[in-house]
């Protein structure tokens, strides 16, 4: 099999399916109905695009591989996801700001990715760009909304863009399997788009009267392993029936 | 779109006519523009399915749902999942347009309207209830992946606007 392509499927599609789980944790407790739909759609998109991806990792792994064992069967340190989405709802401002942050990367890495030489890849992120988009307009919307919405608002989800700014330098790491698979044609090179997605995001920040967060740590990791300590607990909720009831099905 | 253009073969259109969307009832398969090859081959038939959007759960019930029609005549079928090239709502038939608006959902406009009226800046879609354009987005996202809710701000009903995707 070819653990570089595999490795590099399950790196794009971890962050698709950690965050459709946390946007998941909302159904029923949206701020509004509205609100609460639209979260719970996006999710269901992000989830759709990780069951794509998923099956085409699962024909490479092969032996008895398949959607379901690989997002409910691996171990912590094998998901690949990125800081930023395994972390916590907290209040809307949180879920807002986290979103936003994701989707503008999100965007880019399927424009991108059409170009793939991989057909599959391609014909995946032909599909999902279309859904992003509505995605990247929700947040890029009340990203907005909040920042120039009321003094409590706008100071709820500058608190959110501060505390998540420093997972946002993680999303431009390329590993080693990511740089063969970009030598070959096949990945998408996320450090040349760094510049760009600091551009955009600043370019909405600015116009929801938002600080842009001035601090120079950044946390790394998810992209190795190495998650948070929230990942566990996701994971515990993501994997119960499955640990639980090994193989049951519906 | 045109089902002469797509490799459906005749004889089966009048079961693919009696399989719909579960979600939009009044919409055939055919007319949803979802299925891209239909052919018997070797007394089974091969289906190419295509998802209007990647999460949607209709898609499973649409593969329960022509595999249980043919089976009515006794036939096979086999149906495959297919991504690219990627659905768009201008595969769904002009007939099927028109049932949508009379079932109560209006159809999509064109990339640049269905933009404008999505970031609320221009009035366009029509309501399905009196006919009135003056109606404002409610919600960019409906009761499915594929609808946008609106309100008419002339006779007050709410109504699905389906988004238009390219
Ligand atoms: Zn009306």
């Amino acid at each position: 099999m070819n653990n570089n392509l595999y490795n590099y499927i399950l790196g794009v599609a971890d962050n698709s399916l950690i965050l459709a789980q946390r946007l998941g944790e909302l159904c029923g407790h949206g701020p509004t109905l509205e609100t609460d739909i639209a979260l719970t759609n996006i999710s269901l998109d992000l989830l759709g695009q990780t069951r794509s991806y998923y099956q085409y990792a699962a024909k490479i792994k092969g032996e008895d591989a398949t959607e379901d064992s690989i997002a409910f069967l691996r171990l912590e340190r094998e998901y690949k996801n990125v800081l930023l989405v395994e972390q916590p709802n907290t209040h809307f401002g949180f879920v807002i700001a986290r979103q936003f942050l994701f989707d503008v990367y999100h965007y880019m890495i399927m424009q991108q990715l059409q170009n793939s030489k991989d057909l599959n890849l391609a014909a995946i992120a032909n599909k999902g760009i279309k859904e992003v988009s509505y995605h990247k307009r929700f947040s890029s919307d009340w990203v907005k909304r909040l920042g120039d919405g009321t003094s409590e608002s706008n100071q709820k989800i500058q608190e959110a863009i501060d505390a998540l700014w420093r997972f946002t330098d993680e999303l431009f790491d390329i590993l080693e399997a990511d740089q063969k698979m970009i030598n070959e044609g096949v990945a998408v090179d996320v450090s040349k788009l760094k510049a760009a997605y600091y551009e955009e995001v600043s370019e909405v920040l600015k116009e929801a009267n938002i600080q842009i967060p001035e601090s120079k740590y950044f946390t790394r990791g998810g992209k190795k392993g190495i998650h948070s300590e929230h990942m566990g607990y996701l994971l515990a909720d993501l994997q119960y029936m499955q640990r639980t009831y090994p193989n049951m099905t519906w | 779109m045109n089902i002469e253009s797509l490799n459906i073969e005749s004889h089966l259109i009048p079961t693919l006519e009696t399989v719909s969307d579960p979600e939009i009832p009044v919409l055939t398969v055919l007319d949803l523009g979802v299925i891209r090859e239909a052919v018997e081959k070797d007394g089974i038939i091969q289906i190419k399915l295509t998802p209007t959007y990647s999460g949607c759960p209709a898609m499973d019930v649409i593969s329960d749902d022509l595999k249980a029609a043919f089976a009515t005549i006794g036939k096979e079928v086999n149906v495959e999942l297919v991504l690219a090239p990627a659905w768009s709502t201008d595969w769904i038939s002009e007939e099927g347009l028109q049932k949508m608006e009379e079932y109560g959902i209006a159809r999509p406009l064109s990339e640049t309207a269905d933009k404008d009226v999505l970031l609320g800046q221009k009035k366009l879609v029509k309501c399905t209830n009196c006919g009135s354009t003056n109606t404002h987005l409610v919600s960019q996202f409906g009761s499915t992946a594929c609808k946008a809710l609106f309100k008419c701000d002339d006779c007050q009903e709410p109504f699905d606007y389906f988004k238009c995707l390219k």
